[in-house]
């Protein structure tokens, strides 16, 4: 193929930087091949051939040859059988698509009489299908576990006390070189990020706590509510760093939260695992459609997903960031 | 479907092809941005705007930002107080 030497497909290639020399910065340090680093990365594949004996092995020649093969074989199969499959497929919109059955009649037809919510999504996420929900909702839970195990720091490492042997130096503890390691490469006090955050950072939480509160009147509901949340408090941190942060929001925080937004949804939510996801009456007067306070439990529920969402994005990132809160 | 949609789903092909080929990390990630950008605008041409909202929150803002954290943490992102100590 012939490359055009445009200055964008130049820019693409990653051979030329449009900003260097015009903005003041400094140009990144040319990469250069040490002999000992090539050493290292063919340490392997020339082991390998050693044992083998690779250079008169016949078989091994022939393997590698139909491995290859087959390889590219096996990629043009899959890729035909998937395309069959596709071509099985009902043409997109008929009437007769198994999509149109009394389901979604059903929930079409009578869903505002049965959960009072305006936005049939919400109606059926957090009213027909809740036991869903709940499941999605411990999903993100149980990933911010894992990342906690993997990511997390200890805040005290203590040294193997020996007898005998004084401790003079204290050891440094992970989380204490993390925080530094962090502070190092983080921008502290830009100024520009700081008046923009000022600025942006209420409007979107408030746009978010009201995507939340809305969520059976127009679209969004928890989870989106609950991102948009989460990326105004990461915009924040980023602006002004964890000691702001850590004012409202530490790991004592996000447990409790969790705690509870999750215990509420089980308690409200989980007979349907007893009753075969066949509806209880709750109760709760529904209100009238359209009114910010009806349709029964599922606005407590919208507030309980968009809490746990909120919380668990930004725990990723402080986590990801350095190890801890 | 509209020419605005034909030209927003030609851009999601470039990206989409584009995020492999680049040469840089970062400008990968940034390709991948772009990339949910788009396609919560497609969301929104398609009536379904509780959808946008959420790629524009989760994939264009929330992902995007834990790349660039990883990309920080494998030491791909040089900072500048690193690059000084290498150069001495």
């Amino acid at each position: 193929m012939k490359r055009k030497n445009n200055a964008f497909f130049r820019w693409f290639y990653g051979e030329k930087d449009p900003y260097l020399g015009k903005v003041e910065m400094r140009p990144q340090p040319k990469y250069e091949n040490k002999p000992s680093d090539l050493r290292e990365a063919f340490r392997d594949s020339m082991m390998r051939d050693r044992i083998y004996d690779a250079e008169d092995n016949a078989t091994l020649k022939i393997f590698q040859k139909l491995y290859r093969i087959a390889a590219v074989l096996f990629c043009l199969i899959l890729i035909g059988i998937l395309l069959v499959n596709v071509s099985w497929l009902p043409r997109y919109g008929q009437a007769s698509n198994p999509v149109n059955n009394e389901v979604s009649a059903r929930y079409i037809e009578s869903g505002l009489q049965e959960t009072g919510a305006v936005n049939i999504v919400t109606g059926m996420i957090l009213d027909y299908r809740a036991f869903d929900t709940f499941g999605e909702s411990n999903v993100l839970f149980i990933a911010t576990v894992t990342v906690l195990i993997l990511m997390r720091l200890d805040k005290e490492k203590k040294a193997p006390a020996k007898k005998g042997v004084p401790v003079y130096t204290k050891p440094a503890d992970e989380l204490t070189v993390a925080q530094a390691h962090d502070r190092i490469y983080e921008p502290k006090n830009d100024v520009i990020l700081q008046m923009v955050a000022g600025f942006l950072v209420p409007i979107i939480i408030i746009f978010g706590i009201y995507v939340i509160l809305n969520g059976h009147l127009s679209p969004g509901g928890g989870f989106s509510g609950g991102a948009v949340i989460g990326a105004g408090l990461i915009l924040y941190l980023n602006a002004f760093g964890f000691e702001k942060t850590e004012r409202f929001f530490t790991e004592k925080t996000y447990k409790w939260v969790c705690f509870f937004a999750l215990t509420f949804y089980c308690l409200a939510k989980s007979y349907s695992f007893f009753t075969g996801a066949n509806h209880l009456e709750s109760g709760i007067p529904l209100g009238t459609p359209g009114a910010i306070l009806s349709s029964g439990l599922i606005l407590p529920l919208n507030i309980c997903v968009g809490l746990v969402v909120a919380c668990t994005m930004y725990t990723f990132y402080a986590l990801f960031r350095k190890g801890g809160f | 479907m509209n020419v605005f949609t034909y030209i927003l789903m030609g851009f999601l092909v470039i990206c989409a092809i584009s995020v492999t080929f680049s040469k840089k990390l970062l400008n990968s990630i940034l390709i991948f941005m772009s990339y949910s950008l788009i396609m919560s605008i497609i969301w929104m041409l398609l009536e379904s705007p509780d959808l946008a909202i959420t790629e524009a929150a989760v994939g264009a803002g929330v992902t995007s930002v834990l790349f660039f954290v990883t990309l920080k943490k494998i030491h791909a992102m040089v900072g500048e107080e690193e690059k000084d100590e290498e150069k001495k």
